[in-house]
C-alpha cells in the first residue's frame, strides 16, 4: 500500500528515475499552461490573467481530494506522507519576501525552470538571482537562524492543529476555489486587457 | 498539405492544466511519499558550488553543512533529478508549440535592461524567502496544501497576499 517506495512496494532505486519522469510531466504541464511566460504569471496580481490562481488552486484541490479519497479506499496512508514542518514566523516572513520577489520578477522557481527550458534569458537571470539569494542567506545564516529555527510548531496539518474533519475541510476548500474562480472571472472582464 | 503557422501563445485551459498538475502531485505522493519542489534544487546547486570552491568554508558554515554528507554529492538529491526532468518536459512542450527561442520577455513599456535587473532582484528575494520559509510555491505551497499542511496554507496566503500588496509598486513593469 502507498506510498509505494517508502513501503518497499517499488524498489528504492526507482526513486531518482521517478524523479526525472515526474519532472518531465511537471515541466510539460507548467509550460503548456503558459507558466513559462512571466507576463502571464504576473497577470494574477493585476487582474488581466488569473491562470496562476486557476491552475494552482485546481491542482491543490484535485490532489487533496485524490489523496484523502485514496486514503479512504485504503490505497495510501495519509499519515505516512511527508508534511513539511511549520515554523510560524519563518513561513510568514519567508512567504512575504517570496511574494515581493514574485511580483518583481514575475516568476517563481518552478515556472522559471520551464521558462529557461524554452530559452528565455530573463528566466536564466532570475535563476542566477535565486542562487545569489541562497548564497546570501547561507553566508548570513547566523542572522537568519532565530527566524529559521524559531516558533516551531511541528509537522502539522490542519487536521492535527485545528482538529477539523479533513473531508469537511477539503469540501470547504473546494467551495472556496469555485467561488474564487467565479469572482476572478468577473474581475477579469472589468480589467483592461493586456496583450503579451 | 499546407503547414500553417498557428498562434504560439495559445495555452491550455487552466482548469485542464490544473487538473493534470493535481494528478501529478497525487502520483508523486502515492509513489514517493513526498511532494514536488523546485527551489531545493537551486539550494543544492549553491551548496555544491561552495563545497567545490571552498570546502572548509562550506563545512564550517552552519547552513551549508546541513546538506553536505561524506558519501554523496549535494547534487545527488531527488529534486535535482526532478528539475532535470522539468527542463526536458518544458522543452518538449515549448518545442511542440514553437515557443523555443532566445528572448527577453518584457512589457513594451520597459527596457530589456530594466526587465533583467528586476528578474535578478526578484530572484534574490525569492531565493532568500524560500530558505526562510523552507520551500517555494511548488514544494511548500502546492505540495503542502495538498496534504493540508498548516505551513502550506500559511505560505500560500503570505506569498499571494504580499504579492497583491506589493503589486502597486511594480505595476510599471507589467501593465
Amino acid at each position: 500500500m502507498g506510498p509505494l517506495i517508502p513501503n518497499g512496494v517499488i524498489p528504492y532505486e526507482w526513486n531518482n528515475i521517478l524523479a526525472i519522469l515526474i519532472g518531465i510531466a511537471f515541466g510539460f504541464v507548467l509550460e503548456s499552461s503558459g507558466f513559462s511566460s512571466s507576463r502571464k504569471l504576473a497577470g494574477v496580481f493585476y487582474g488581466y490573467d488569473f491562470a496562476v490562481l486557476k491552475v494552482f488552486f485546481t491542482a491543490a484541490v484535485v490532489a487533496s481530494i485524490g489523496l484523502y479519497y485514496m486514503d479512504y479506499l485504503g490505497y495510501i496512508s495519509v499519515g505516512e506522507l511527508y508534511v513539511q514542518p511549520t515554523y510560524l514566523w519563518g513561513a510568514i516572513i519567508g512567504g512575504a519576501v517570496m511574494g515581493v520577489g514574485f511580483v518583481a520578477a514575475g516568476f517563481c522557481p518552478g515556472t522559471a525552470i520551464t521558462s529557461v527550458a524554452i530559452g528565455k534569458i530573463d528566466a536564466m537571470v532570475y535563476i542566477v538571482g535565486i542562487m545569489i539569494g541562497v548564497f546570501i542567506f547561507s553566508e548570513f545564516y547566523t542572522l537568519f537562524q532565530p527566524l529559521y529555527e524559531g516558533s516551531y510548531l511541528g509537522n502539522i496539518t490542519v487536521v492535527d492543529y485545528f482538529g477539523v474533519n479533513p473531508y469537511i475541510f477539503i469540501f470547504c476548500l473546494t467551495i472556496v476555489a469555485l467561488l474564487a474562480f467565479f469572482f476572478t472571472d468577473m474581475i477579469r472582464k472589468k480589467v483592461k486587457k493586456v496583450f503579451y | 498539405m499546407k503547414v500553417t503557422e498557428k498562434n504560439r501563445h495559445i495555452y491550455w485551459n487552466p482548469y485542464f492544466g490544473g487538473f493534470l498538475l493535481g494528478l501529478i502531485v497525487l502520483f508523486t505522493f502515492y509513489t514517493t511519499g513526498r511532494g514536488l519542489g523546485a527551489s531545493g534544487a537551486m539550494k543544492s546547486s549553491v551548496v555544491a558550488v561552495v563545497e567545490q570552491v571552498a570546502p572548509s568554508h562550506a563545512e564550517n558554515n552552519a547552513y551549508y553543512s546541513k546538506f553536505i554528507s561524506e558519501d554523496k554529492s549535494p547534487l545527488n538529491t531527488w529534486l535535482i533529478f526532478e528539475v532535470i526532468g522539468m527542463l526536458i518536459g518544458g522543452m518538449i512542450s515549448g518545442g511542440l508549440s514553437g515557443r523555443i527561442g532566445w528572448r527577453v520577455q518584457h512589457s513594451p513599456k520597459i527596457t530589456k535592461r530594466r526587465r533583467l535587473y528586476f528578474a535578478l532582484g526578484g530572484g534574490m528575494l525569492f531565493g532568500i524567502g524560500a530558505q526562510i520559509g523552507r520551500g517555494c510555491t511548488s514544494g511548500a505551497a502546492l505540495s503542502g496544501m495538498s496534504v493540508l499542511s498548516v505551513g502550506g496554507f500559511l505560505i500560500t496566503i503570505t506569498i499571494f497576499g504580499t504579492g497583491y500588496l506589493a503589486a502597486y509598486f511594480f505595476r510599471k513593469n507589467w501593465i
